[in-house]
């Protein structure tokens, strides 16, 4: 990077104009440089966002043609007689990505705090490898796990047990079958849960150690001084490692639609199989004939896209309403 | 005094518990379908199975050399094509964003990372295959490439912004330009951040399957040089996976052992490069 | 950096020396690409390295992306050949600039599976049995329709859990042909397709889903390939055929269906076998296909092509029965050799 700065300097020659002063003085130092490279490289991700929007818009044109914002609200999926409906994906997706969220931020943030702040160093990073390990087990493999082992051990015990003591909730009647909207945000739970660990621990242990010091050293107990000094001071990054984990299981398609029952309806119970966005259009796309059902499988896509601008930007509200201020990006 | 003291030893001692809970629930889940996988894995792997080219059924002997050869070429295709544009979006979004821009490339970098694979395969489908004709070894680690840049800007960034502000302002006052101090001081300082998010990124498009169906497609062949389609070990267990002969499905655990064990082999040379140069930023 | 410097080494090392044994050792090596169906992917995979072996220029490198993939990058030209479960329809057909030749290859079936505890015995379904527990009209296992035809076999009061495939494939087709053809009802609310709109049921991905799903459920119902029952020792049902003879699917009573169906093959070789006449005929049975255009301007490829579609319908059906495939019936064959003068 250092050759930049001399062929600058020898193009800078200061002008009369303050504005223009001011940026030739910061291109004569390279910081005008540095920055153009590295927005270019911003403006890349931008701009291929845009494309992927713009290929899923004008690959939909029939679904939007006939069905229009019906489309988002119609519950049909009818390959046979062309009636297609996003509704129950939409559902089943939002349903899936709770669940998964609700399981694995706690277990993810708490055991990062505790690699982080109490366990030896030796322990935790041992320990943080293994789960870096997990990120990239193929997600076949995760939904074979779950159809082995998630599925008969929801429908023998878990399940039966929350409908026992939980079954007054509509969120825990109905028939068990194993398969369902539980079993897919388990199974997504394990799935997202590295992410949201490694990265929140490299953000704690990230945090100056003088911090945790003047905490201590005014009489704060461990826990006070990581609850209320280091987790603090990590907080955006913790969230930014839960927004990377819920993108990670909107997305995601092979182990969803082997656990979650692949039927598209909408049900109270959490027992209920159920089909979410990219579970679909995986399983249909490759065999899918014919213009109408390809471009409505698009729009599918299209309206998870959809989907998940809006919940980013509820979460990014929710975010900056709990906190007042605007550490959320 | 006292019984409050005694109450925030409770409170330390309880929160102590339940995150080394948390902890080890997470840990030890993982860790079981880590041996699960190893163990299943494990049995069905043979010297042949890393040399040899995929067989048909029924015949004994048979490996994927092929296709562990091809996930490599498309990894460092991904790596060399993602990689650059992940980092210097992040270092752009922690150092010298401004407000709306900033905004704007972060939402869309989350919105990128949710795009689910078999969209991402079929968008890059419709910009690389089609124009060029065929299916190749760059399409399918372009997919993988445009896949990891989300990960990567995340995790710079938040590791960039994670270094106290007094590092950079201490360079700042020795006269250093702030791009000088940004890439000598702060960048440094976030090194290993930086080095878990890359290495989380490549792992997780390491085990994709549904963007290259379209992309690179696969061989049952070797595939010289990079504009033909190529063998990857994720695409391999699909088809292995879901065949019907039990031969192919123990293949198919062998190839997901196979799999880990690179990204293991991956991980641990990285950490060995960066724990001798940078073992003394660790506190 | 280092290590990636070492990888990239390593790595282009590899191709390197691949690429020498490949044009030193045997000449210039000729790429073949077909795409498609998921079905017949172990018998192509088969009968290509089999190929290989006897020429060694040449590799045919086949991917089952899916019917529905294997028909778009046909007709986007990315790939060769092309390869379904389905033969395209007329309207599908259209969409090519090119001629569109159907070549059966090999032929497969789907059965009914189940899980009904203490019953050890093959039950007997009539075509109206299945299509009503599909339809959700009969739901319980000891429904007349179901007991009537299994005369001492104590079938439970209990409630059928119905199970499909949830991903679209080639097997769905079949079977939902099959159901609109003996069902008149199904055919006007549901139809037939490689995915439809289930009016009961659950559905598990692939057969290993549908199978785990019904291993796993106590009175499930499912359809999966007869491959993966035969391979897999899974329980499967009879079914009543056309000449009213209830049926077990085995590669003979297969290649039977096949073979009852080859006169009207002859008008046009897309024909569906589905319920076919014989009285040996199993009726839940379909052909794969080879899509070849009428037109392929690389001669090699033509040449190849041709002599391999030759080989594969006279040596190559030998090793059709070790895998499980049922072999075509040497009616279809005949009518095959015939259409193979046509590819120019």
């Amino acid at each position: 990077m250092s050759t930049f700065t001399g062929t600058v300097t020898q193009a800078a020659r200061p002008e009369g104009f303050g504005r223009a002063r001011v940026f030739l003085k910061r291109l004569r130092s390279g910081d005008e440089v540095a920055h153009l490279i590295t927005l270019i490289f911003a403006l890349f991700i931008f701009l291929i966002t845009c494309m992927l929007v713009y290929e899923l818009y004008i690959h939909s044109a029939i679904p939007r043609r006939r069905f229009g914002w019906h489309f988002l609200i119609s519950r049909a999926w009818d390959p046979v007689f062309e009636h297609f409906g996003a509704l129950p994906f939409i559902y089943g997706t939002l349903v899936t990505s709770a669940i998964a969220l609700l399981i694995a931020v706690p277990l993810g943030v708490g055991g990062a705090i505790f690699l982080a702040e109490f366990a030896p160093a030796q322990i935790s990073d041992g320990l943080t490898f293994v789960v870096e390990l997990l990120a990239a087990v193929p997600s076949v493999i995760y939904g074979l796990l779950g159809i082995f082992i998630v599925i008969p051990l929801l429908r023998d015990s878990v399940d039966p047990f929350l409908q026992k003591h939980l079954g007054f909730l509509p969120l825990f009647q109905g028939p068990i079958y194993g398969v369902g909207f539980l079993a897919a945000g388990l199974v997504l739970a394990i799935m997202i849960v590295p992410f949201i660990l490694s990265i929140s621990r490299e953000v704690l242990l990230a945090v100056p150690t003088e911090q945790r010091e003047a905490a201590l050293a005014v009489g704060a107990t461990r826990w006070e001084s990581t609850w209320q000094v280091v987790v603090p001071y990590a907080r955006a990054g913790i969230l930014g490692s839960v927004f990377l984990a819920l993108a990670r299981a909107l997305g995601e398609t092979m182990a969803v639609t082997m656990v979650i029952g692949n039927t598209p309806q909408i049900s109270a119970s959490l027992f209920a199989p159920g089909y979410s966005i990219a579970a679909v259009i995986a399983n249909e796309f490759t065999e899918a004939t014919g213009a109408a059902y390809l471009q409505s499988l698009i729009a599918l896509g299209l309206a998870l896209f959809i989907l998940t601008i809006i919940l980013n930007g509820v979460a990014r509200l929710l975010i900056l309403a709990t906190t007042g201020r605007g550490t959320a990006h | 005094m006292r019984y409050r003291s005694i109450w925030r030893k409770t409170v330390n001692a309880l929160m102590l518990g339940t995150t080394g809970l948390c902890a080890l629930v997470t840990v030890s889940v993982l860790i079981l379908i880590l041996a699960y996988l190893a163990v299943k894995g494990w049995r069905y792997l043979s010297w042949s199975f890393l040399t040899q080219l995929p067989k048909p059924v029924g015949e004994a002997g048979g490996g994927m050399a092929n296709a562990i050869v091809g996930s490599g070429k498309l990894l460092l295709v991904a790596a060399v094509a993602g990689v650059p544009v992940g980092l210097m979006a992040g270092i752009y979004l922690a150092e010298f964003g401004g407000k709306t821009f900033s905004f704007m490339v972060r939402y869309t970098t989350d919105l990128l990372n949710g795009v689910p694979s078999i969209v991402m395969g079929i968008f890059i489908y419709t910009i690389v295959v089609l124009p060029m004709g065929h299916f190749s070894a760059l399409a399918g680690g372009l997919a993988l490439g445009v896949m990891l840049i989300p990960i990567v800007v995340r995790s710079t960034e938040e590791f960039l912004r994670a270094v106290p502000g007094t590092l950079l302002e201490g360079a700042l006052a020795l006269g250093a330009s702030r791009w000088r101090g940004v890439a000598t001081v702060v960048i440094p300082a976030a090194f290993r951040g930086i080095a878990t998010g890359v290495l989380l990124s490549l792992a997780r498009v390491a085990g994709e399957t549904a963007p290259l169906l379209f992309t690179s497609f696969s061989n049952r062949y070797w595939s010289p040089g990079w504009s033909q389609p190529i063998a990857s070990l994720p695409v391999m267990i699909y088809t292995y996976a879901i065949s019907p002969y039990k031969s192919w499905r123990q293949q198919a655990w062998a190839a997901g052992f196979v799999l880990l064990a690179l990204v293991l082999l991956v991980n641990i040379g990285a950490h060995v490069i960066l724990s001798r140069r940078h073992s003394v930023q660790r506190g | 950096m280092v290590l990636a410097a070492v990888v990239l080494v390593c790595l282009s090392l590899i191709s390197c020396t691949h690429t020498a044994t490949n044009e030193g050792g045997a000449g210039h090596v000729t790429l073949i690409n077909i795409a498609g169906a998921t079905f017949p992917y172990p018998i192509y995979s088969k009968w290509f390295d089999v190929y290989h072996q006897m020429h060694p220029t040449i590799e045919i490198n086949y991917q089952s992306i899916g019917s529905g993939g294997g028909i778009e990058q046909l007709r986007a030209g990315t790939v060769d050949f092309g390869a379904s479960d389905m033969p395209l329809n007329d309207q599908l057909l259209s969409t090519f600039k090119v001629k569109i030749l159907h070549f059966p290859t090999v032929l497969g079936a789907v059965v009914p599976t189940y899980n009904l505890p203490g019953v050890t015995e093959a039950l007997k379904f009539t075509p109206q049995a299945l299509a009503g527990i599909f339809l959700g009209k009969i739901t319980r296992w000891n429904d007349a329709a179901i007991t009537q035809p299994n005369p001492g076999v104590k079938l439970p009061n209990q409630k059928i859990i119905v199970v499909h495939r949830s991903d679209g494939s080639g097997t769905t087709f079949v079977w939902t042909d099959y159901l609109s053809k003996v069902s008149p009802d199904w055919k006007a609310k549901v139809g037939s397709n490689t995915a439809v709109n289930w009016p009961v049921g659950l559905g598990g991905k692939g057969n290993e889903g549908v199978s785990g799903l019904v291993e796993q459920t106590p009175y499930s119902l499912g359809y999966v390939e007869l491959i993966y029952a035969l391979q897999n020792h899974l329980p499967y049902g009879m079914v009543r055929n056309s000449s009213g003879k209830f049926i077990k699917a085995s590669l003979d009573s297969v290649t039977a269906a096949a073979a009852g169906a080859a006169e009207q093959m002859a008008h046009d070789i897309r024909i569906s076998i589905t319920n076919a006449p014989g009285g040996d005929a199993y009726p839940i049975c379909s052909f794969t296909y080879l899509l070849i255009p009428t037109q392929i301007s690389d001669t090699l490829k033509r040449d190849t092509i041709k002599d391999f579609l030759h080989w594969m319908m006279t040596d190559g059906q030998k090793y059709t029965e070790a895998l499980s495939y049922a072999p075509l019936p040497q009616a279809v064959v005949d009518i095959e050799m015939k259409q193979l003068a046509e590819i120019q």
